[in-house]
């Protein structure tokens, strides 16, 4: 029953958002080796702790967060905007 | 038994008599009466008969945690079986049946089911399975089955209707910054001083009165206080909730509260749900929850007139029933005596066990005073009666060691084997009680939740104490709401309150004589039972719940949970707290599934999508289907046409000369931006970036991992401007991917993504005589020349009304096509046009079945094909992967396992004998291998009119290559049986697609 404090709309029950991935991977470039690809897909820590994740605000906003949430006690420590730019803008402008 | 009404007293409402019906009988009861209260009152003692051996069984409690009187209430529709009979107001009209009886619960035939009472011991459901002496002719499943039928059939619980349920049930969301969870004397102070605080304050009471322990009470004092609290919250602004369950307690100071509505109405109004699942969140809990009295394992302990002392209390206090004459009040612990004072002061003939040796001087001057008889040291060893009780033998002793005593006749024998607070709310945010060895229970531990216990929750056995310690959680409430520390907190009394302390005492039994003691009646789980569970090695408390089905079902743990434990522990020789306690999961009691489905349910089960032609389309004959959450037309049959007859009339039709279907569900996404190409060219597998304005192309997306994730066309508007068609099945899919890309890997892309999927309605026109009805139906007709509109170029233009529109000369159906979009509200307008003109060259409407045979017969796939396993090559379009760029999945498509030559590809397939059908989810299987997974399997079939016999798409390892002109069998053993087929290339009609591009 978590509720997320959207950076674009204010706090939110979770059954607007939907829940993407691991926030913290970095694609690798399109034309990276299959390798990389193959870590960045397929290799997941499963974190007892805080973790970040993406979730998308899908009945809201539409826009990707970043989440940090602890998933032993569900706690969420922060949310961003997944867009860096955007996310810049709305913490200089806090 | 021989209970009766008392002339005066108690809650009740003699100004309202009520009629209800008990097992078809017309009974009479008061406003303020329980079912319970009301047949005891009518002298009703044998409500129920038990789970296993039928054994009878009456009222065992006044609350929620009855295991006895489980009845059915209402009829027909709103049959609801398994209801507390101590938790049901009686109403004019109530319906209410023993059940797991028959023909009723007073002369039950299934009770020779006590004889055979060794079969149904611990785990008899999967000893029976295994076949057990003398029953080893039983083993296998066969037979199993046979008697498994008789022994569900003997071993059972109420029925539930199966007829839909009428009743409407809501849903709803509150807030506030402190929940109050039972309206007890804690409840009550809590809420107030939490209110007074300044709080938003939500009280809820599972009971239709609010007061918990006060309305057991027969002292104006008591009612003096209950009624200035009630005043006092109401002046508050608190918002008393009666009725009302909080069932659950949740993550983020979520509980669950469901609320039963009219459950006490005979006539409910029909705008009012019955009842509502609110979910509610609150800054801060506080638990004052109350504690359920125990029983005690002795023999018989389960027959009809045994009760718990409290219960026995609250209905003559507060029912003004009497439930007994000669009654015996066997206890370890203080809190019986009041129960045996108030019971002899209306005037019955009252003996009190105590299995503690020595008493205060006190107690024993009162009992003096007022009558009552008392043996200290001694117990009750043995219930005896047939049909209630009759007599007790007593058991005397000290410390445990019971030797069989004399005995006693009674017609009631109320026991009290201690308090268990109720933490079980607690227990849902996974905090594990502990166990207080002074009061012998479990209680909450020091704990990090904003949650206060309250009351005798937390094992406070006093009224004026457990008020007080209300009162301090709602301070600290205040405190923890408003952030202004704990300074002014006054310190809450601690647990306990009784004089004389509790003796433990679980199990009554002395050598040398054989008894059934009850520990859970509600599933006839016996003491025996749980040895039994231990020496066959089920020694944690987890196995020995399940094994013996201890504390499930409606009980949830309230009765025999302590007992279980202590059993247990003996057997293992170790102490209770070592052994552990269960965790107690939501919901504290049951919910019913309609309160869960809500409003949910039926054609609101899921929201349905329309096209904005809908209408049009039933008008002009549709019979519409089911595309996931959209309606579309299925086939648009003709004065006596079956849908086989539609759809190959309409097949032919649209291959000859022209057929127009709603493409509407289409997802449309307007991809718009200087980056716009870029972006596209990296999603798509195929190239794109040549793509020159003006034109259209089919284009594939994979997901990361080389998997196919769907396929569309985008249209390239202007240079920074295309408009993107994807499948029905995924278009929220890929609208949610593009915008993860954009947002979160592709930041730098300047582009935007838009859905205009409603924006935009649209109509396929396909068939030789397609670009004529455009050249009808367009502003000007030269726009849609061979030449000005090729095959995959696109057109913006107007229609002859007007109408602005966009159309692109595709092909879905392998026929010269064009899918064509207007502004939604124009549908209508736009099909006019375009149907009058299909009509002047015969043509036809056709829906999904066509749709479905055309791109069969051309095979083009679809969702069924791209199925979340398949690779592009894997269905036949590898080839237009680009070699020339990277895009999204170019790098893991290319995993050797990816890239086997015998993965399951895309093929055509017919019948061998071109007169048989098969159907789609066959199993392929090379000929002389009929089984198993076989080597591939078909994803849709159809009546080819073109080819004039039946034809299918589907998958084999190996492809084309490996099979064709060999025999395989389309296997479906369960269906239609199995049929020889040829596997053929996938492109059954028109292979060179000279026929679009015309
Ligand atoms: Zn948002």
């Amino acid at each position: 029953m978590i509720r997320i404090n959207c950076p674009y709309c204010g706090e939110r029950d979770h059954s607007e958002f939907s829940y993407g991935g691991d926030g913290s991977i970095t694609y690798p470039a399109l034309d990276a080796s299959a390798e990389e690809w193959l870590e960045a897909v397929f290799q997941r820590e499963n974190i007892r702790g805080v973790q970040t994740e993406t979730w998308h605000h899908v009945s809201g906003c539409r826009q990707w967060l970043l989440v940090e949430r602890d998933t032993m006690t569900h706690e969420i420590h922060s949310v961003h905007a997944a867009h860096e730019g955007i996310a810049k803008v709305l913490e200089a402008g806090k | 038994m021989s209970a009766s009404r008392l002339p005066a007293g108690g809650r009740i409402d003699r100004d309202q008599p009520i009629e209800f019906h008990w097992d078809n009988r017309k009974l009479k009861g008061f406003k303020g009466d329980t079912l319970a209260s009301a047949l005891m009152a009518n002298g009703e003692s044998i409500l129920g008969r038990s789970f296993k051996y039928h054994r009878p069984r009456g009222i065992m409690s006044a609350g929620v945690e009855e295991s006895g009187a489980i009845v059915t209430v209402g009829r027909g529709n709103r049959r609801d079986p398994n209801v507390k009979a101590t938790t049901q107001e009686i109403f004019n009209g109530l319906q209410a049946k023993g059940q797991n009886a028959w023909p009723n619960v007073r002369t039950d035939l299934g009770s020779v089911n006590g004889l055979f009472s060794r079969f149904f011991s611990a785990g008899f459901y999967y000893k029976t399975f295994m076949g057990i002496p003398p029953m080893e002719w039983g083993k296998g499943t066969g037979i199993w089955m046979q008697y498994e039928k008789l022994i569900r059939k003997a071993a059972g619980m109420g029925v539930a209707s199966r007829e839909p349920d009428p009743d409407i049930y809501d849903h709803g969301h509150m807030f506030c910054d402190v929940l109050v969870v039972g309206s007890g004397p804690a409840g009550l102070a809590a809420a107030v001083a939490a209110a007074e605080g300044g709080l938003d304050v939500v009280l809820v009471e599972q009971d239709f009165e609010i007061g918990g322990d006060y309305l057991n009470q027969s002292s104006t004092e008591a009612e003096r206080k209950r009624s200035s609290q009630i005043s006092a919250l109401k002046k508050l602004g608190a918002r008393v909730m009666t009725r009302t369950t909080a069932f659950g307690l949740y993550d983020y100071g979520v509980a669950g509260l469901l609320e039963r509505v009219t459950d006490h109405v005979a006539v409910p109004a029909v705008e009012i749900p019955r009842q509502r699942f609110l979910t509610l969140r609150t800054k801060h809990t506080i638990l004052a929850t109350g504690a359920l009295e125990r029983s005690v394992a002795f023999g018989n302990n389960d027959l009809p007139g045994i009760m718990t002392a409290a219960a026995a209390n609250s209905y003559v206090n507060r029912f003004a029933v009497q439930a007994g004459q000669r009654i015996i009040v066997a206890t370890n612990n203080d809190s019986a005596y009041s129960p045996a004072l108030n019971l002899a002061r209306t005037g019955a003939d009252v003996t009190v066990l105590d299995s503690r040796t020595s008493l205060p001087d006190n107690i024993l001057g009162l009992l003096d005073t007022k009558g009552v008889s008392h043996r200290a040291g001694t117990t009750a060893l043995n219930a005896v009666g047939k049909k209630g009780i009759a007599s007790l033998e007593l058991a005397s002793g000290d410390d445990g060691q019971w030797a069989a005593g004399d005995s006693l006749t009674c017609d009631l024998l109320l026991v009290s084997g201690g308090w268990s607070p109720v933490v079980n709310l607690l227990s849902h945010r996974g905090v594990k009680p502990v166990w207080d060895k002074d009061n012998l229970c479990f209680v909450a531990p020091i704990f990090d939740e904003p949650i206060q216990m309250a009351g005798s929750a937390n094992a406070i056995w006093g009224t004026s104490d457990c008020e007080a310690s209300g009162n301090a959680a709602g301070v600290a409430a205040v405190a923890a709401v408003k952030g202004t520390g704990m300074n002014n907190v006054t310190s809450a009394p601690g647990a306990g309150g009784w004089e004389t302390p509790i003796a433990p005492l679980y199990e009554v039994r002395v050598d040398n004589k054989k008894t059934k003691c009850f520990i859970d009646p509600q599933h006839d789980v016996t003491a025996d039972d749980v040895r039994l569970a231990h020496q066959e090695g089920f020694v944690s408390v987890e196995h020995l719940k399940r094994y013996t089905t201890l504390g499930m079902a409606t009980d949830q743990g309230k009765m025999g949970n302590i007992i279980g434990l202590a059993l247990m522990a003996e057997a293992m020789g170790r102490e209770i707290p070592e052994v552990g306690t269960t965790t107690f999961r939501p919901p504290y009691t049951p919910i019913s599934l309609g309160a869960l489905t809500g409003r949910g349910k039926g054609a609101h089960f899921k929201p349905l999508r329309r096209t904005p032609m809908h209408d049009w389309n039933l008008a002009a004959g549709a019979t519409m289907t089911d595309a996931g959450l959209w309606q579309r037309p299925w086939y648009f049959a003709r004065q006596g046409e079956t849908i086989t007859e539609a759809y190959i009339r309409e097949t032919i039709t649209t291959r000859e000369t022209v057929g127009l279907v709603d493409v509407t569900s289409l997802g449309k996404i307007a991809i718009q931006g200087p980056d716009a190409t870029e972006f596209i060219n990296s999603v798509y597998s195929n190239a794109f970036a040549k793509l020159p304005i003006g034109k259209a192309r089919y284009g594939i997306m994979l997901r990361d991992d080389g998997i196919v994730m769907d396929d569309g066309t985008s249209w390239r508007l202007s240079e920074t401007d295309y408009f993107m068609t994807t499948t029905t099945a995924h278009a929220a899919k890929v609208m949610v991917f593009l915008e993860e890309l954009l947002q979160t890997r592709w930041p730098h892309l300047q582009v935007h993504v838009t859905s205009v999927s409603e924006q935009w309605a649209g109509s396929a026109v396909a068939g030789p005589k397609s670009r004529a009805v455009l050249e009808a139906c367009v502003a000007d007709p030269a726009s849609v020349a061979n030449e000005a509109l090729p095959f995959m170029g696109v057109i913006e233009t107007s229609l002859s009304n007007g109408v602005p529109c966009r159309i692109a000369r595709i092909s879905f159906s392998g026929e010269m096509a064009y899918e064509m979009y207007v502004p939604s509200d124009y549908s209508e307008s736009m099909m006019d046009l375009l149907w009058s003109a299909a009509q002047s060259f015969d043509g036809c409407l056709y829906g999904t079945e066509t749709l479905g045979a055309l791109r069969i017969e051309k095979g083009h796939v679809t969702g069924v094909e791209l199925d979340g396993r398949a690779t592009i090559d894997d269905a036949g379009l590898g080839k237009m992967a680009s070699d020339q760029k990277s895009y999204i999945g170019s790098a893991l498509r290319s995993r050797p396992d990816l890239l086997r030559t015998d993965r399951p590809q895309l093929v055509g397939i017919f019948p061998k004998d071109k007169t048989e059908k098969f159907k789609a989810g066959s199993v392929l299987c090379s000929e002389n291998k009929v089984e198993g997974h076989g080597d591939g399997w078909i994803t849709a079939v159809t009546h080819s009119p073109t080819l004039g016999h039946w034809i299918g798409l589907g998958y084999i390892n190996g492809g084309y290559d490996q099979w064709s002109g060999q025999t395989v069998v389309a296997a479906d053993p369960v269906r239609t049986g199995n049929t020889n087929v040829e596997i053929v290339s996938p492109h059954m009609v028109d292979p060179s697609g000279e026929r679009m591009r015309g």
